[in-house]
Parts: structure tokens; C-alpha cells; sequence
């Protein structure tokens, strides 16, 4: 079990190597650090000199990969890649290009905001929309099944987005009852929270409880569950003795890959809420076109996922008993 | 000399390329009974059918609007060539030219005749005062709008109404007088089947879903001529026209997209699932890598790379269409990136399956090369699963363009989509009175869109994939043991 | 006879298919008294499965009783509220399944398993609970069963998991027994185990138990009364010991006519042409009027009706009952010994598939599939390799034709080492063998038409021919395997079983093999169809001179169809040699085993069979030694040290074993 899990670690390496090689190239190779100079301080009026500063107070006019006015090892560290892909390894994301702020810094109080949302959202989802899908199974090609799919169908036709703006329109604006955005410190923050939540279990729902119920119809469909059944065992414990237990092992470990990246949160609807989260974050590095910080971002994000991804692996061998003792 | 000079963008010929591949395809499936099978399948489901004239309605939009060209006028005295006006237009935007020109001031509501805001008014006394000011377009016909609008609107409502009778009745006729003389019928005949629901398609449905779509075009085409049916928005443009026009990005996002990405998918998926050992090592890494980048951000990378392209690079880009196609374009591929490594893992575990399969056994022992192999058996053999991947893709990355496009690494600002639409209504949304329209017509449109896709969508997966069969439950209320349809027909 | 226990009459099940009702099961009478098995025999397709799920309410979606009755114990099961039939499974009356495999929930211990069904039924928990399911995998012959309470079904063999579906099945105490096909997919001597253990729970317990198979060897060692169906009818109705003298019905004669144990004076098996209708198509009047060979007129102008012969035997026919004219054992066609040098000659084949472990996927080790198999067929001849499935047999036969990598070993085919060749050279002799394989399902690609399919071998190998010339080869060979030449146009999902297996035959003589390696290729076939493939199996040897490898688990086909018989333990071959003298005096204790734990025809246990203990070992491991020696009877201190050399014991006749039976 252990040497499985060493294994797996190991085997995130050259991914993650992978991954940053990726994003150096996308940020350096495609368009040079002259361009990117070029873009932020106004493409027409434009001294070389102005460039030529911007590039020195980021550290980009060093050069790429391998510094042949170094000595010894500076060779290799005092380079662009060393600098800006190589320390990302080490969690040292340097400074904003557009504020100057710490990366790290920011992203380390930034991540409880997201949290705050995505894992509530996350946890009384999953067992939200399994309850869910478990009571269309157990009703199966009656009228209610058939309702509730079609409504599951309808509910994974509408775009994320109307339903933050239908919640803020209906929640907060007619009713009043939470502030349209924001964010509060320590527990007053639950007033902006409790309708981001809200809206995600609400876009969350036709999509995995549409999903669930075909894992469980699958199940269902199996022999042990015929041989259930011959045994005289009510539906009912069928369903939750047997097809669950089952069912749950796709879901858990198709879900589990997302919970490391729960830190990230969700771009839209922290914009559109105001949290003060990693999701937001984002979207102004992206809108102030602040390269460094969506690159630290790429960086987390791929690191959190795969981080997911040897969790799932993890906890396949800990729900499935044929891989368990295997 | 020819009055225009038509324009062949990127994505037109992305489209052009999607159009020659699905005549291909059916003129393949015409001879081979395994690949029509299916099809007819799509044709029975109810779902499925009441989707398909939707879906038809939007590719016609997308299509009309796919076909660019510049308009020409005449050479003046002395000179030959014809001079070209700088816009490309669509042949849909002169289908609905009077949606275009109609432009207001500003924002006005849904049959306004006049402004959603005041404005200092000058009279012809010369005095001004502050008040609601007539639309240019929006009810200009009408003498005296507030007594005069709602009978207007009902007649041009009643008329439309006639026509499409007019009209449904036509296509029913066509439409049950063909199923009749394929099924051998004369017309009453077929009507009666029809009632008694002897039919082995779902004909009774996909008429009513027409006849509402016919219905439904008529009446805002017979009032988008003198009102704003869906409004205008901050800069006086109609919502409808904008509306529209979004259709056909909307379209290309999703179908371009998985144009870009099945080559890769389908080509790597085989090899990594066929040769395995060291070949499969590589592909699964190359994927694993790639998709372990969040979708959205390796997306707002790459678009703000080529952002920072585009504006060192203006020249170029000679126009904003041009401009905003090469956007559309570069976001197709770069969403077809993102997207390929689902399918690409998918096929590679049906190919793992499949190779083992005593037919590509059979094959070998025949001494046929691994490429015919692939090609002859492999191929046909997963086919299914990347029909059933492109239709089920196509209504996430139609909403994938909306999320995107307000997060800001979209389609460029100056391309109509739901995305831009949506993005810049919300911010009108604190208006007073609020300004619902244009939102709400996003909504509306996108939500038929991909909701019509996905009842589609759920029927071709159906027909499609041999393992999932629908549950039927005998009529008799029973609880009795459930197993699959599919071992009742074995048993049986 | 007694009261019955179990009342079914007039049973009908109906689908509701879109092109209107079917009825699977149609108008099935028969009682089954306390203490007695009642055997459901019949083909695939039958309805015999359907019946009993129909007993239990256990039908799929879509399928209803819509007439007849079923009482237990007078108990009308049909108009029991479903709680109250909830009370009765698992309760008075219990069921298990073919696929022991997946009929156990995945991820719930075996004791859980049996748990539930105390604690639904006699309220057992708790410690009294685990004591009782201790004893009921006790009663099933499960070995340490105090540790496999706490095991979960995947770390168990086929076997035992079939025995604990048993117990899971005896723990509510049922008085029926209802098993599906409940060793169909065990391998024969497991079979003959798990069989053993039914009968005597059965005699001990004195339940009633109704025995669904298709294999009329297990009707024979088990049942007391037997109902053969056809097309969802029953069609006779019979004590066993009546039933296994005189079979009366057309069918039931033809079936026991087919099994290749009682081939004809010619040398060919007797078959039933045609096969099973498909539901939708059964005509008024009687079913299997097409197929019979004895059919009159009346036959096709009404629905017969079941006809009593005398007491507790009747038919529906309405031909009256004669006598079966005594089946012809012939001895097989030639069982004289050539000497012929051999076509193919095999020495020391080893395949081996490595076993990755750890960090880098090292190889640490090798599953010895095959390790060292020598044999020889002569060209026109039959060898057959015979062995439980797990002893390599059908890798020897992949191997030879070059669809695996070969670790070492000779294969010499007229002069050349096959083993030594690749790339273009190896294609060029790949005309001269070719393979056809188990599932007729399977081995045509679905999207091909016949023609396509006929012609892929002649495009690969037989560049000579043009697209004309392909056309009419395709024609004749339509026509050599029994198939309408006007079926190229079609897609192999328009073909039954046999008429595939028939296509798959075709496909291999398309670039005319002087050898075809046979991997079961009628295993998955009803025993009807089964005889037709091994008469045209047996035609065209005749006629085209061909060699055959026979890879088959299946005495009897073998007894039919083979020259000579290797049989195969653990990758290696531990006896061979002609195949009357093979299976007549087997020489090797595994051989003995093999053959004894086949289900004969002649009633009850004629034999004292050999029953082997435990499971076939892991081939990644096999014991030192002899193989064989943990599950040997005569197995000395001798057999654990070194595996035994070759032992001639007849003819041609060799053996590994320190102890041959002669």
C-alpha cells in the first residue's frame, strides 16, 4: 500500500515537469519578454529604454535558460527559467507584475475565502445530489423519475451564470434578505456565503444527479443485485446496501480528484460575489494581464490536481475492497 | 463583374470543412446498414425528434450567417475595379437587414416607442425639457403610441398567426404525405395510424415542435420589422439582431472545436490502446500532463499569449471581423486542446479492449498490417463513441463560450455572442427600472439551444451505445426483480 | 407421487416488444413434489431460465406473467402482495445462479452475505449469526471457513463461490431449491464438486429443488424427473430413469441423437437442422414441426396440446410413441495408429507473460502459460488438446499460429521453423495455418459484411486472385460450410451462432490452411448446432486433407472428432497419445480425474468418480515437483522433488507421472 502510494508520488514528477515546461514555453518562448513589455506599457508610445527598465525590474532580462556570464552554478540559477519555473517547485511564486505584491503571500490568505464556498458546496452536494439520484432510482420508470430527469436535463441547459444572477436578482434584490456581494471578516462573512452555496447546489444538480442515477441504474442492473433480491431483502436495502456501496465507488473516486483543487475555488462566482478568493484573484491577474500570477496559478492548479489525482488513486484502494487486498 | 466579393474566414472554412465531413459521412452511412441503424434509432426517440427542427433552425441561422462577403460598388468613370465596402457582411445580416440599420440611441425595452431614459428633449418651440424621446425605429409608424400600439401589435400578432397556419399546414401535409408513401399508406391512412399510434416515429411530436417554431419565427419576424422585440441595448442595438448573430458562435464553438480535437483524440487514442508498451507510456503522459492543467486557466494562458500576439502584431489583422475570427479560431483550438484528452482515453481503453477481440485476432493470423488494421477494424469499432462524444460535447462547450467570454479570455468584445451579450448586460443589472432584455434573451435562446442539444444528445448516446438501454418497467405495477432489458431479450 | 410442493400451470410471460407481444414461456405446466429435483432441460432460447425467474417474480423489466398459476404449498405465489412474496424468497424458496462471479455483491464480505438472509428470515444476529454461517460454509465444503467470513467474493475461486452462493441459498431454510445453470461456468471437475455437494444437501436436507441445464449429463446424474422445453413450451414430461431409456418426443430423441458420444454408423452425428426459431416467429401448431424429421401434415394445423403416455409421462406430439432405435456407438472413424510424418512438429514451446511489480515495473517474474509442450499432428489428422481452463491450452494454440510471443521452442512446419520467423517471411506462411476461435460473437468484426470478411484473409494472402476471382472464391466457400451464397451481402448479426461459427470456418479456409487450429469452437454452441459444426468440422477434413489442432475442454467432442489427445495440467502436457487408448485407460490420476468427473448418461454414479481437492494453482507459481502432486491421490514423497520424466505406457502412448495407473 505504501510503496503504491510512493509510487504514485513518483510518478506525479515528471508531470508536474511536464506541466511547468508547458507554461514556460507558453509564457516565454511564444512571446518574448520584450512583447510582453511592449503590451503592458502601450503599444505605440513605446521607448526601449521604458522596456528595457520594465524587463530589469521583473528580472526578464536575464537570459532564458543558461547564463554563460555566470559563474558555476549561477550559470543555471540566474536565468529566466530558474528563476520564474524551476522555483515554483519550491512554492517561491515571486511578485505580482502589475502591484509588485507577493504571489505566495497572496495566495495563502486568498485560499480560505475559497474554501469557504467550494467545500460546503462540494460536501452537502455530494450527499445532496446522491440522496437525490437514489430517490429517482428507487422510483424508476415511474412519473416522478421521469420528472425529475427532465428537470435534471433542464437544470444542465441553463449556464452557470443565471443562475448567480437570477439568485442576486431573487435573494438579494426582491427579497432582500442577503447582500448582493461582498465579504466579511471571520463568521459575519456567513451573510455573503450562504448564497454563493446556495447557487452552486443549484447549477450542481442536474449535472451529477443526472450522472448519479446512471451509475446507480447501472448497478442496479447487476446480478448480486438479482441475487439480493432472491434472498426476499426489501428494496429499500437493496438499494442501500447494496447498489449504494457500489455506486459510491465510481462516484467517490470520481469526485475525490476535485478536492484538492477546492482551494482554488470558482473564478465566476467569486467574481460575481466578490470574494476575496483565488478565483477572483485570477480573473483580475487575467484582466490586468498580470502573466506572473496566472502562471503561479497554472502552477497551483496543475500541482492541485494532480495532488487530486493520487487521492483518487488512494482512495480506490481504500472503497474497493478487489484492489485493496490485491 | 459580381455586385460583392465573397470572404472566406477561418472559421467559415472550419464550417465549410464540418459540412463536406458530414456529407461524407452520410453518403458512407447510405451504403453501410451499421452506420444508418443507429440514425433510424435517433429518428424513433421522441426527445430526439422533437430537438432535431430546433437544432435545424439554429444551423440554418449559423449557416446563413456563415456565408461572408464584401459589398461592391460599381467602378466610378475611369477606373475598373470594383470598390469594396471595408464590412463583411453575412448573408443572414441582409436577410435581416432592417434588424441591423434600426439602430437607437440607447437602451429601450422590448416594444418601446420610446427611450429607456430621459433625455433633454428639444422642442420645436425651442424650449427643451427632460422626458422619454421617440425611438428613431422601435413604433415610429405609429401616430399616437399609447393608444394605437397594442392594437397594432395584435394585428401584425393575428396575421403572423395566419401565415404560420399557413405555413404549418403546408409542412404537415409534406411531412405526413412522405411518411405515407414510405410506409406504403395513402394519406388517411397514415393519419390514422397516427392517431391510434401506429407510427414507428415519433411524427406527432416533431410537427407540434415545428409548428411552435414556425410559429414563434413568424411573430417576431412580423414585429422585429417596426418594434424592438427583444429591445435594444446601450448603444441602440437590437437585441434580436444581436441575439442572432450570437447563434452562429455559439454554433462554431461547439462543432469547430471538436473538428480540431478529433484527429488528435482519435488517432493517438488508437495508437496508445493498440501498440501499448512504450508508444502508450508516452500518450498517457502527454495527456495525464496536459490535462492535469486546470481547463480555464491553461485556456486564459494561451488566449493572453495571443493577445499579446495580436496587439505586437497589428498589421496583420487588417479588420475587426478579420480580428475577432482569428480569435474565434485560435479559441477553438485551443478549447480542442483541452478537450481531447477525454476522448483520446476513452478510445484507448475500447481499443485495449478491442485488440483482443478475436476478430483483430483472426486478422493478424492473416498477416494484415497493424495500420489496415486499425483502420478496417478498430476504427469502425469506435466510431460510435466518437459520435456520441461530439454531440455530447457540443452543448458544454456552447456554454463553456459564455463562461469564458466574461472571465475575459473569450471571444474578442467585438464578436456577438452569448457570452459578450451576457457579460455586458449583467452590468446594467443595477440600472433603475432594470434592464431585464437582453439578458433574458440570452437566456431564452442559449437555453434552447442547448437544452434541444442535449434531448439530441441523449438520443444519439442511446442509439449509439449498445450497453445503455432504457428502463422500461412492465405496465402491470410490479416489483418485481429488474435486470437489464437487455438479458429479458437474451433469456427470451 | 406425493403432494406437490410446487404447482406451475399454464405459466405464460409475455414482453412487450414494439412490434407487439412475444411469449417467451407459453402455457408451462409441471409439479415438483417435497424432496425431489425436477430437471428443466433445454437449449438456449427455450424459456427455461424464464421459468424459473417467473416462480420467484424475479423477472426482468418488461417481462410479466399474464397467465397461468404457480402455488406453493397451495399458496397462489401470482397473487401474493410483493411483501409477502419478499417473505417467500429466500425463505421456501431459494435461488442460485450461473455466474457465481458476479452474482455475489463485490464489495461485501462473504459472512455479510450469508448474514443478511439470517437476519431477513430467522431473525438470527450477532454472534448466534456468525455461528450459524459458519456452519453453513462448513456444510458447503469450504475449507478454514472461519477466515473466508471475513473474505470478499474476488478472493475466491469459481468454485467457492459457487458454494457460497449455496449457502447463502440453504441459510433460510428453503424447501426449493431453484439453480439456474449452476455450474456452467465451472470448469468440469469443479463441476463434478459442486454437483456432488447439491445432490447431497439435497438427500440430506430433503428439499425439493428445481435443476435448470442445458447438459443432459448432469440431468442424468442428478435429477429425478425431467421437463424438456422448446420454444417456450414444455414438450415431454418424464420420470428420469423413462426419460434416459426411451425418450419420446421427436426432440428429446434428436437431442441425445446429436451428442457426439453416439455418432452414426457413417461416422457422422446426427443433427437437428435449423435452429431454435426466434420468439417472434413460432407459427400455429407444433413448434418444431420445421425441424422434425418425422413431421406430417396436422403437425402445423394447431397448437398440440401435452398428451399423457402413461402416469407422470407425457409428450406434446401427436405422432404416438415408439421406440428409439438403439443408438450406433461406433468406435471413433480410425483408431489405428499411422506412423505419418508429421505436418506440424512442436518441441519445447515455452510463452510466458511477465509479472511487473514495483516502482519502474520491473519484471520479477513469469507466468509460465506454457513451458515446454511438445506435439505432432500428421497432416489430415486430429489432435486434440484437452485441459481445464487456466492450463495454457489455448495459449499453445495462439502461440503456434504466431499471435503471441514465444519465449522458446520449435515449431517445424514443412521444414521451417515457424518460431524463427517474422515480418514478411512470417506472412508469407501464414497462409498455411490459421485459427477460428470459441465465441462466434466475437470472432466477426460487426461492422463487415460476410464478403468483407471472407476477403480479408485472401486480400492479406492470396495476392494472386483478382476482385472476380476473390467474388467466386467467396461463393464457393459460402457453399463448402452450408451457407447460402446470397448471405455475403450480410452482417454477421444476421446469423445465429452456428451459422457464424460456420462464417468463422469459412474465413479460415479463404487462404486454404493445411492446418487450423480449432480454440472450442463449439463450447458456446447448443448441443444441436454443436453437431452440425463437428460434422462439417469432420466433412472437411475428409475432404480437403486438413490438419486440426482441437483445443477443447469437452470429453465427448473430443472422443469424436480427435486422433490422438494431449491433455494439459499447469502448462504442460501430462499425458498423450491415441485418443481411444487416452481415454479409455487414462494413464495419468489427473486424466483419470478428468474423465470421471464428466457427467455420464447412465443414471446416478455407474462410477466411482475421482474427486480432486482444492483449485488449479496459480501457473505464476506452480508447485515444485510434479504439478499435479498437492491434488493427487497417489501422490508419494517422490512426486514433490522433481517433475517426472516421459513414461511410455502403450502406443504412442506417453505419460508424466511416477505412478501411471497401468
Amino acid at each position: 500500500m505504501l510503496r503504491y502510494i510512493i509510487r504514485r508520488i513518483l510518478y506525479a514528477i515528471p508531470i508536474l515537469i511536464g506541466v511547468n515546461l508547458i507554461t514556460f514555453f507558453l509564457f516565454f518562448i511564444v512571446n518574448t519578454p520584450d512583447d510582453m513589455a511592449r503590451m503592458q506599457l502601450g503599444v505605440k508610445r513605446v521607448t526601449p529604454e521604458a522596456i528595457e527598465r520594465w524587463k530589469a525590474e521583473r528580472g526578464y532580462d536575464r537570459p532564458v535558460a543558461w547564463n554563460a556570464a555566470e559563474q558555476g552554478m549561477a550559470k543555471l540559477t540566474n536565468t529566466i527559467f530558474f528563476d520564474h519555473s524551476v522555483r515554483l517547485f519550491a512554492f517561491d511564486f515571486g511578485a505580482a507584475e502589475s502591484d509588485g505584491r507577493d504571489i505566495g503571500h497572496e495566495i495563502s490568505t486568498r485560499m480560505w475565502p475559497s474554501l469557504a464556498i467550494a467545500l460546503p458546496v462540494f460536501v452537502v452536494g455530494l450527499l445532496a445530489y446522491v440522496s437525490f439520484a437514489l430517490l429517482l432510482v428507487f422510483f424508476r420508470a415511474t412519473a416522478l423519475d421521469t420528472a425529475g430527469v427532465v428537470m435534471c436535463v433542464i437544470a444542465m441547459s441553463i449556464s452557470g451564470m443565471f443562475y448567480i444572477i437570477g439568485g442576486q436578482y431573487v435573494v438579494s434584490k426582491l427579497w432582500n434578505l442577503v447582500p448582493i456581494s461582498g465579504f466579511g471578516d471571520g463568521l459575519s462573512a456567513w451573510r455573503f456565503l450562504v448564497l454563493p452555496v446556495v447557487v452552486g447546489l443549484a447549477h450542481g444538480l442536474g449535472e451529477s444527479g443526472r450522472w448519479y442515477r446512471t451509475i446507480f441504474l447501472e448497478e442496479i442492473n447487476r446480478d448480486y443485485v438479482r441475487t439480493a433480491r432472491a434472498k426476499g431483502l426489501r428494496e429499500s436495502r437493496v438499494l442501500f446496501r447494496h447498489v449504494l456501496r457500489n455506486g459510491l465507488i465510481p462516484i467517490l473516486t470520481g469526485v475525490v480528484v476535485a478536492i484538492p483543487s477546492l482551494f482554488i475555488g470558482s473564478l465566476v462566482t467569486e467574481s460575481f460575489f466578490g470574494i476575496p478568493g483565488l478565483g477572483s484573484y485570477t480573473i483580475e491577474a487575467i484582466n490586468s494581464q498580470d502573466f506572473a500570477v496566472v502562471r503561479s496559478m497554472v502552477f497551483l492548479g496543475s500541482l492541485l490536481y494532480i495532488i487530486g489525482l493520487i487521492l483518487t488513486d488512494i482512495s480506490y484502494t481504500l472503497a474497493d475492497p478487489r484492489i485493496r487486498f490485491d | 463583374m459580381l455586385p460583392f466579393k465573397p470572404i472566406l474566414l477561418w472559421t467559415d472554412m472550419l464550417v465549410l470543412l464540418l459540412i463536406a465531413a458530414v456529407i461524407a459521412f452520410v453518403v458512407r452511412a447510405r451504403q453501410h446498414e451499421h452506420l444508418r441503424a443507429p440514425w433510424r434509432k435517433v429518428a424513433r426517440s421522441t426527445g430526439g425528434m422533437i430537438a432535431a427542427p430546433v437544432l435545424l433552425a439554429f444551423l440554418a441561422i449559423g449557416f446563413l450567417d456563415s456565408l461572408h462577403f464584401q459589398r461592391g460598388t460599381p467602378p466610378e468613370k475611369g477606373q475598373t475595379d470594383m470598390r469594396y465596402g471595408p464590412d463583411v457582411l453575412s448573408v443572414l445580416d441582409i436577410l435581416v437587414e432592417h434588424l441591423r440599420i434600426h439602430q437607437e440611441r440607447s437602451f429601450s425595452a422590448p416594444f418601446a416607442t420610446h427611450a429607456h431614459s430621459r433625455e433633454t428633449i428639444t422642442r420645436p418651440d425651442g424650449s427643451q425639457v427632460r422626458d422619454f424621446p421617440r425611438l428613431r425605429h422601435g413604433g415610429s409608424h405609429l401616430v399616437d403610441p399609447e393608444t394605437d400600439r397594442a392594437a397594432d401589435i395584435g394585428r401584425r400578432l393575428l396575421r403572423a398567426v395566419g401565415i404560420s397556419a399557413v405555413l404549418g399546414v403546408l409542412v404537415s401535409v409534406a411531412v405526413v404525405g412522405t411518411y405515407a408513401r414510405r410506409r406504403g399508406l395513402s394519406f388517411d391512412g397514415a393519419l390514422g395510424a397516427m392517431r391510434d399510434g401506429d407510427v414507428d416515429l415519433p411524427i406527432g411530436p416533431m410537427l407540434v415542435s415545428t409548428l411552435l417554431l414556425i410559429t414563434t419565427f413568424t411573430m417576431l419576424f412580423a414585429l422585429s420589422g417596426v418594434y424592438h422585440v427583444f429591445g435594444t441595448d446601450k448603444v441602440g442595438q437590437d437585441v434580436f439582431y444581436l441575439t442572432l448573430k450570437s447563434i452562429r458562435t455559439a454554433l462554431v464553438i461547439g462543432t469547430a472545436t471538436t473538428l480540431v480535437m478529433l484527429p488528435f483524440a482519435v488517432t493517438l487514442g488508437m495508437l496508445a490502446g493498440y501498440f501499448r508498451g512504450r508508444v502508450d507510456d508516452a500518450i498517457q503522459y502527454l495527456y495525464t500532463t496536459l490535462s492535469s492543467i486546470p481547463d480555464v486557466l491553461l485556456i486564459a494562458a494561451a488566449v493572453l499569449m495571443m493577445q499579446v500576439y495580436m496587439d505586437t502584431h497589428p498589421e496583420i489583422f487588417d479588420s475587426v471581423t478579420r480580428r475577432a475570427d482569428f480569435r474565434l479560431t485560435f479559441l477553438c483550438i485551443i478549447l480542442g486542446v483541452t478537450s481531447w484528452t477525454g476522448l483520446c482515453r476513452l478510445l484507448r481503453g475500447e481499443t485495449l479492449k478491442l485488440r483482443e477481440q478475436e476478430y483483430v485476432l483472426a486478422a493478424q493470423a492473416f498477416g494484415v498490417s497493424h495500420f489496415r488494421i486499425l483502420l478496417r477494424h478498430i476504427l469502425p469499432n469506435v466510431f460510435h463513441l466518437v459520435i456520441i462524444t461530439t454531440v455530447l460535447k457540443f452543448s458544454g462547450l456552447v456554454l463553456a463560450e459564455a463562461v469564458l467570454s466574461y472571465v475575459g479570455v473569450g471571444v474578442d468584445p467585438a464578436m456577438n455572442s452569448f457570452g459578450t451579450m451576457i457579460n455586458s448586460a449583467r452590468l446594467e443589472m443595477a440600472r433603475e427600472p432594470i434592464v431585464w432584455w437582453s439578458l433574458a434573451a440570452a437566456f431564452a435562446f442559449m437555453l434552447l439551444l442547448v437544452l434541444s442539444a442535449n434531448l439530441f444528445a441523449d438520443a444519439v448516446r442511446d442509439a449509439f451505445d449498445p450497453r445503455i438501454r432504457p428502463v422500461r418497467r412492465g405496465p402491470r405495477v410490479k416489483r418485481s426483480g429488474v435486470a437489464p432489458a437487455r438479458r429479458a431479450a437474451e433469456a427470451a | 407421487m406425493s403432494t406437490p410442493i410446487l404447482s406451475l400451470s399454464g405459466v405464460r410471460t409475455t414482453v412487450r416488444g414494439a412490434d407487439g407481444d412475444l411469449h417467451p414461456v407459453d402455457g408451462v405446466s409441471f409439479d415438483i413434489a417435497a424432496g425431489e429435483t425436477f430437471a428443466l432441460l433445454g437449449e438456449s432460447g427455450s424459456g427455461k431460465s424464464l421459468t424459473a425467474l417467473s416462480i420467484l417474480r424475479l423477472l426482468p423489466d418488461g417481462v410479466d406473467v399474464t397467465a397461468g398459476s404457480i402455488h406453493l404449498d397451495g399458496t397462489d405465489l401470482l397473487a401474493l402482495p410483493e411483501q409477502a412474496m419478499r417473505d417467500v424468497r429466500g425463505r421456501r424458496i431459494a435461488m442460485i445462479f450461473q455466474e457465481p462471479g458476479t452474482s455475489l455483491d463485490p464489495v461485501m464480505t462473504v459472512g455479510d452475505q450469508i448474514r443478511e438472509v439470517l437476519d431477513r428470515h430467522l431473525g438470527l444476529r450477532g454472534a448466534a449469526a456468525d455461528g450459524r454461517a459458519l456452519e453453513l460454509l462448513d456444510a458447503v465444503g469450504i475449507p478454514d471457513p472461519r477466515r473466508r467470513l471475513d473474505e470478499f467474493p474476488f478472493q475466491l475461486s469459481g468454485g467457492m463461490k459457487q458454494r457460497v452462493m449455496i449457502a447463502g441459498a440453504l441459510a433460510g431454510e428453503p424447501a426449493l431449491l431453484v439453480a439456474d445453470e449452476p455450474t456452467t461456468a465451472l470448469d468440469v471437475t469443479i463441476q463434478a464438486q459442486v454437483l456432488e455437494l447439491l445432490r447431497d444437501l439435497q438427500k440430506r436436507l430433503g428439499m425439493a429443488m428445481l435443476l435448470i441445464t442445458h447438459d443432459l449429463g448432469i440431468v442424468a446424474g442428478m435429477a429425478h424427473r425431467v421437463g424438456v422445453m422448446y420454444a417456450g413450451q414444455l414438450v415431454e414430461l418424464a420420470p428420469a430413469e423413462r426419460f434416459f431409456a426411451a425418450p419420446d418426443h421427436p426432440y428429446s430423441r434428436k437431442l441425445f441423437e446429436s451428442l457426439p458420444t453416439r455418432p452414426t454408423a457413417a461416422g457422422r452425428l446426427s443433427v437437428i437442422r435449423g435452429s431454435v426459431p426466434p420468439l417472434g416467429q413460432v407459427g400455429k401448431g407444433c413448434r418444431f414441426a420445421d425441424r422434425c424429421d418425422d413431421v406430417l401434415p396436422g403437425c402445423r394445423d394447431a397448437d398440440v396440446p401435452m398428451k399423457a403416455l402413461e402416469p407422470g409421462h407425457a409428450i406434446r406430439c401427436i405422432l404416438d410413441s415408439r421406440a428409439l432405435a438403439p443408438a450406433v456407438v461406433s468406435a471413433p472413424a480410425d483408431a489405428a495408429v499411422k506412423v505419418a510424418s508429421p505436418l506440424l512438429d512442436i518441441q519445447d514451446l515455452r510463452i510466458h507473460f511477465p509479472i511487473r511489480k514495483g516502482l519502474f515495473r520491473r519484471t520479477v517474474g513469469h507466468v509460465r502459460a506454457v513451458d515446454g509442450v511438445s506435439l505432432a499432428i500428421p497432416a489430415g489428422r486430429t489432435l486434440a488438446l484437452v485441459g481445464e481452463s487456466g492450463c495454457g491450452k489455448t495459449t499453445v494454440g495462439k502461440g503456434i499460429v504466431r499471435l503471441l510471443p514465444l519465449a522458446t521452442g520449435r515449431i517445424m512446419m514443412d521444414g521451417v521453423d515457424l518460431a524463427k520467423l517474422d515480418g514478411r517471411a512470417l506472412r508469407d506462411r501464414r497462409r498455411d495455418f490459421q485459427i477460428i476461435f470459441q465465441d462466434p460473437f466475437a470472432s466477426l468484426d460487426p461492422r463487415m459484411r460476410v464478403s468483407e470478411i471472407l476477403e480479408e484473409g485472401m486480400t492479406a494472402l492470396r495476392p494472386d486472385l483478382d476482385a472476380v476471382q476473390r467474388m467466386e472464391a467467396v461463393d464457393a466457400l459460402l457453399t463448402s460450410v452450408g451457407l447460402a451464397t446470397e448471405s455475403k451481402g450480410r452482417y454477421p448479426h444476421e446469423f445465429s451462432g452456428g451459422q457464424r461459427q460456420r462464417l468463422a470456418i469459412a474465413r479460415a479456409l479463404a487462404v486454404e490452411p493445411k492446418l487450423i487450429v480449432c480454440d472450442e469452437p463449439t463450447s458456446a454452441l447448443d448441443v444441436s448446432v454443436q453437431a452440425q459444426i463437428l460434422n462439417l468440422l469432420r466433412d472437411l477434413q475428409e475432404r480437403l486433407g486438413l490438419a486440426y489442432l482441437f483445443i477443447s475442454h469437452n470429453i465427448s467432442v473430443v472422443r469424436y472428432l480427435a486422433h490422438e489427445v494431449a491433455v494439459m495440467y499447469l502448462g504442460r502436457i501430462v499425458e498423450r497419445g491415441p485418443t481411444e487408448l487416452v481415454l479409455r485407460h487414462p494413464a495419468h490420476p489427473y486424466t483419470e480425474a478428468l474423465l470421471s468427473a464428466v457427467p455420464a448418461l447412465h443414471g446416478i454414479d455407474a462410477r466411482d468418480p475421482i474427486r480432486l481437492e482444492g483449485d488449479l494453482p496459480s501457473p505464476a507459481a506452480p508447485p515444485a515437483g510434479c504439478h499435479f502432486h498437492p491434488r493427487c491421490p497417489r501422490a508419494t514423497d517422490a512426486c514433490k522433488r522433481e517433475y517426472p520424466g516421459a513414461t511410455t505406457v502403450g502406443p504412442s502412448h506417453l505419460v508424466h507421472c511416477l505412478h501411471p495407473a497401468h
